[in-house]
Formats: structure tokens, sequence, C-alpha cells
């Protein structure tokens, strides 16, 4: 960090132009924008949300029927033709990947002390966001339960109805 | 920033832990959910490719895997409410340490109501 000379300006500033007395408190404007306080928000508003996309995803796929035994192609097939389930698992990647990624980036903040290695590892770390996400969401809406020409035992048995 | 001298205000005690293990659930969460969108993009290849994958998750291995990571979502969700009371109660603060106790009691409920089903699941029948 830079922040040899921080704050100097501020305090010239001040000595040049004293404050009228008893003049109310106005906080000192910073430079650097809200970012983290978005993000901390973020991190609490999204969290709540998470708590029922995330146990209601476990609930259904693990402890209903016969939990993750019963997970195969069939079963996704019977999931993601309903739109309730495609809005739901959408959301949940969204928010999941955008929390985790932000945690991840506040992990790195913390250790990685040299500028490069930061660059680096956040490189990497948003390269893979973007790549999970892209890739879920395509998954989601061009999902086919019925391929043509698979195997009729593998499927929804909605396909051959 | 990571090499304080010692003397913090959240060194030791049920504090600095709870942060700690919340910073590797998250950390492990994160890792898995790259994993598995990726093996969930398996049904845009084929019915057998995903079938084929996730066959491999029904294992006992693989099942104890899944047990461990249920519990880290667990612990990091319950921890996280905690960590959202701590910060917007007036008195979260002061409570911090009875909240990390119902967190933990909370968990153990939670696991005990899962665990012997998926490990039914698992493990027993077929
Ligand atoms: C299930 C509901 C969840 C809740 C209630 C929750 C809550 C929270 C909260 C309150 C924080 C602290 C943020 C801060 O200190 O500013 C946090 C951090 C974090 N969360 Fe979550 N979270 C949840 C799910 C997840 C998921 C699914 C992931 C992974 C994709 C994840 C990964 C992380 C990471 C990596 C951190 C940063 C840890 C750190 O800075 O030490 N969380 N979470």
């Amino acid at each position: 960090m830079t922040n040899a000379t921080h704050g100097t300006p501020a305090v010239a500033e001040r000595v040049g132009t004293l404050d009228a007395p008893r003049s109310p408190y106005v906080r000192k404007k910073t430079t650097r924008g809200n970012y983290e306080l978005y993000s901390w928000v973020f991190m609490r508003a999204s969290g709540v949300v998470l708590v029922v996309l995330v146990f209601g995803h476990l609930f259904v796929n693990l402890m209903v029927g016969d939990g993750v035994e019963a997970i195969d192609f069939a079963f996704v097939g019977g999931k993601w033709t309903n739109p309730f389930w495609q809005v739901w698992d959408l959301l949940m990647l969204w928010l999941a990947m955008i929390h985790g990624t932000n945690g991840l980036r506040t992990i790195i903040n913390d250790y990685a002390e040299r500028d490069v290695t930061r660059g680096v590892l956040k490189g990497l770390l948003y390269l893979a966001f973007t790549i999970v996400v892209v890739l879920g969401t395509l998954v989601i809406f061009t999902f086919e339960p019925c391929p043509a020409g698979a195997d009729p035992e593998l499927l929804a048995s909605f396909c051959t109805a | 920033m990571p090499t304080a001298q010692g003397g913090t205000l959240y060194r030791g005690r049920e504090g600095m832990w709870s942060w700690v293990a919340h910073r590797v659930t998250g950390f492990a969460i994160f890792f898995f959910l790259l994993v598995h969108v990726t093996d969930t993009a398996l049904v845009r290849v084929s019915p057998e490719a995903y079938n084929a994958v996730i066959g491999t998750y029904q294992t006992p291995l693989m099942g104890l895997g899944e047990a461990g990571l249920v519990a880290a979502i667990v612990f990091h969700a319950f921890n996280g409410i905690r960590i959202i009371l701590v910060d917007f109660l007036a008195k979260g603060p002061r409570y911090q340490r009875v909240m990390l106790w119902i967190v933990l009691g909370l968990f153990v409920v939670t696991m005990a109501g899962f665990l012997p089903r998926h490990l039914m699941n698992v493990f027993g029948g077929q």
C-alpha cells in the first residue's frame, strides 16, 4: 500500500480553512466509492436467501424419496421441465457464485500480500466465476429432457408417454 | 495485515474459532460448487455421461464426503445467520458466544435429522 502520505492533504485543507465553530460534523469524503459497503450488505442479504434456496435444494435432492440414490438423468429431467425449479436453481447458482466469489476475494486479500500474487489469484477466481456461471446458466435453459435417440430407459417417464 | 503482533480484540476463544470455521467451510463449499456445476453440466452431453458420473456420488466413500459437505453447509448457514445477528442486533455482540452455542445446538439437531436418512440411502438396501 502506498499510504505514507494518506491523510496529509485533508489535514492541510483543514488547517487552511478552519470550520466555523459548532458547525455540524461532516464525514471526510473518500475517493474509493462504497464498493466494500455494498459487498458487505450483499454477503448478508444473499446469505439469508441462500439459507432457503440451499436447504430446499438439499432437502429435495437428498432427503425426499431415496435421496442421492435416486438422482439420475431422469430425475434432473423431471425437475428442469418445471419452471419453478429452473428459477430456483438459477437464483441459487448466481447468488451462491457471487457470494462465494466475493468471499474468496476477501480471503485472497487477507493472505496474498504481494501485488502480483493477489492479481493472479483474483484473475483465476474471476475466470472460474465467469466459466461456471455461464456454463450453469446455459445448462439450465438449454437442457433437453428427452433427447432424440436416447435410451428410453434412462429418460423421465413423460418422455415416452 | 495478517501479521498483526498479538493482542488483537478477536484473538482466541469462541469468536476466533467460529470465524476460522466459517472461513474454512465457505472456502470448501465454493470449490465443491465449481465441481458440482460442472458435473451437472454433463446432462447436456448425454444421459449415459451424466449417470456415469453421478453414479460415483452414490458410492460409500462419496456418501461420506457428501455428509461432510452437508455438515459444512449447515454450519456455515447457521453461523452466517449468527454473524448477521451480531451485526444488526443492538445486543448482538454481547450475545455472540451464547448464539454460537445455539448454532452448534441447531447444527447437531439438523445433522441428527439428516445423517441417518442419508447414510441409509447410501449404505442400506439395493
Ligand atoms: C447457506 C447460506 C449462507 C449463509 C447464511 C452465508 C452467510 C455468510 C456470511 C454472513 C458471511 C460473512 C461475510 C462478511 O464477514 O462480510 C459469509 C462469508 C463467506 N461465505 Fe457464506 N453464506 C451462505 C452460503 C455460502 C455458500 C453456498 C458459499 C460458497 C459458494 C459461501 C462462501 C462464503 C465464503 C468463501 C465467505 C468468506 C469467508 C471469510 O471472509 O472468512 N457461503 N457467508
